[in-house]
């Protein structure tokens, strides 16, 4: 399993804002794909899928705020 | 209100714009490449509609991400543009719709930090496509380098500005001339820096709470009491957004 975490943004910044999903659970995404957009004050960014696999689970949805480090989903990486 | 698209100097439906108004991030090394980013930066932008600039940036996103070629920047000049960023929270519009209506300016949703925001025609765009390794992949080093980027090019018109801290973006004395802000895919840029450069804009800002807030904007005119060639600032930003890369450390 891959885990997916918010990885550090920069200093000072220790938390972000789920905007949304590229892919829902149960689906399937390929390494550097995008996988979820974040946002801070002045900044939107995209969070690559780290692997290639099948999303098997999502702990944080739209709107909610992750902190750096957190588990935001799973993946079942592919063989 | 500034509705005319005559403020533009030139007229975009009939400009070819040379290198779509790309120009490479990096000091020239031959007398040659010097001539080329000279030229591409006076004669520049991709002048027009927002959504034409907001292609340009993701074809050379994507070309940046790939490899393909270094991080660049797009300059460019919007026809009227109200846009809204992911952060807008209800509440963004400070005057009636029938007002906003009447204004005949356009309300585009996209996909940048921030708020809410103007664009105009009396404003410069600097779109920087980084590669943020350039930053450290530090998205606060980042918007920190741009601001002392758009302070650099100020300064160098006559304009002493500074940064505040928790307020992204430029200030002089109180009222906000440059808004900054960012969309960040694989670590790569795009969207970026507004600055005020004309007064003819400010007066479309009324119709809108920028960033959220009820601020106040002013314009390098408004300071200088003069009217900014945008050749002139095409050379300034050359030099200190491509040429003194001070700003990245």
């Amino acid at each position: 399993m891959i885990k997916v975490i918010l990885p550090e943004l920069g200093q000072g910044i220790e938390k972000a804002t789920v905007s949304f999903w590229f892919v829902k659970e149960g689906e399937r995404v390929k390494e550097k794909d995008d996988l979820v957009e974040l946002t801070t004050d002045k900044a939107a960014f995209n969070l690559p899928s780290p692997g290639t696999g099948t999303v098997t689970e999502i702990f944080f949805h739209e709107g909610d705020v992750v902190k750096v480090g957190e588990l935001l989903a799973m993946i079942q990486e592919e063989q | 209100m500034t509705q005319i698209r005559d403020v533009l100097e030139r007229d975009p439906i009939s400009w070819s714009i040379p290198n779509d108004g790309v120009a490479k991030v990096g000091p020239p090394e031959t007398p040659q490449e010097w001539n080329v980013l000279a030229y591409e930066l006076r004669s520049f932008v991709a002048q027009g509609e927002y959504e034409a600039g907001l292609e340009l940036q993701k074809t050379l996103h994507a070309r940046v991400k790939a490899g393909a070629c270094g991080s660049s920047l797009v300059l460019c000049r919007h026809f009227p543009v109200i846009t809204l960023g992911r952060k807008t929270k209800p509440g963004w519009l400070r005057c009636g719709e029938h007002r906003l209506r009447a204004s005949g300016i356009r309300v585009v949703e996209c996909d940048r930090g921030g708020e809410v925001t103007y664009h105009g025609p009396g404003q410069q765009m600097i779109y920087p496509i980084f590669d943020l390794a350039l930053f450290r992949n530090d998205l606060h080093a980042f918007l920190r380098g741009l601001e002392r980027a758009v302070i650099g090019v100020l300064d160098a018109l006559g304009i002493q500005c500074h940064a505040r801290a928790g307020l992204t973006g430029v200030w002089h004395e109180g009222k906000k001339i440059s808004s900054i802000g960012i969309g960040v895919r694989n670590w790569v840029s795009y969207h970026g820096i507004s600055i005020n450069i004309l007064k003819d804009d400010l007066a479309n800002y009324s119709l809108i709470r920028p960033c959220g807030m009820d601020i106040q904007m002013t314009s390098a005119e408004t300071i200088l009491g003069r009217r900014p060639d945008f050749g002139e600032l095409a050379g300034i930003i050359q030099r200190r957004l491509c040429h003194d890369q001070s700003y990245l450390a």
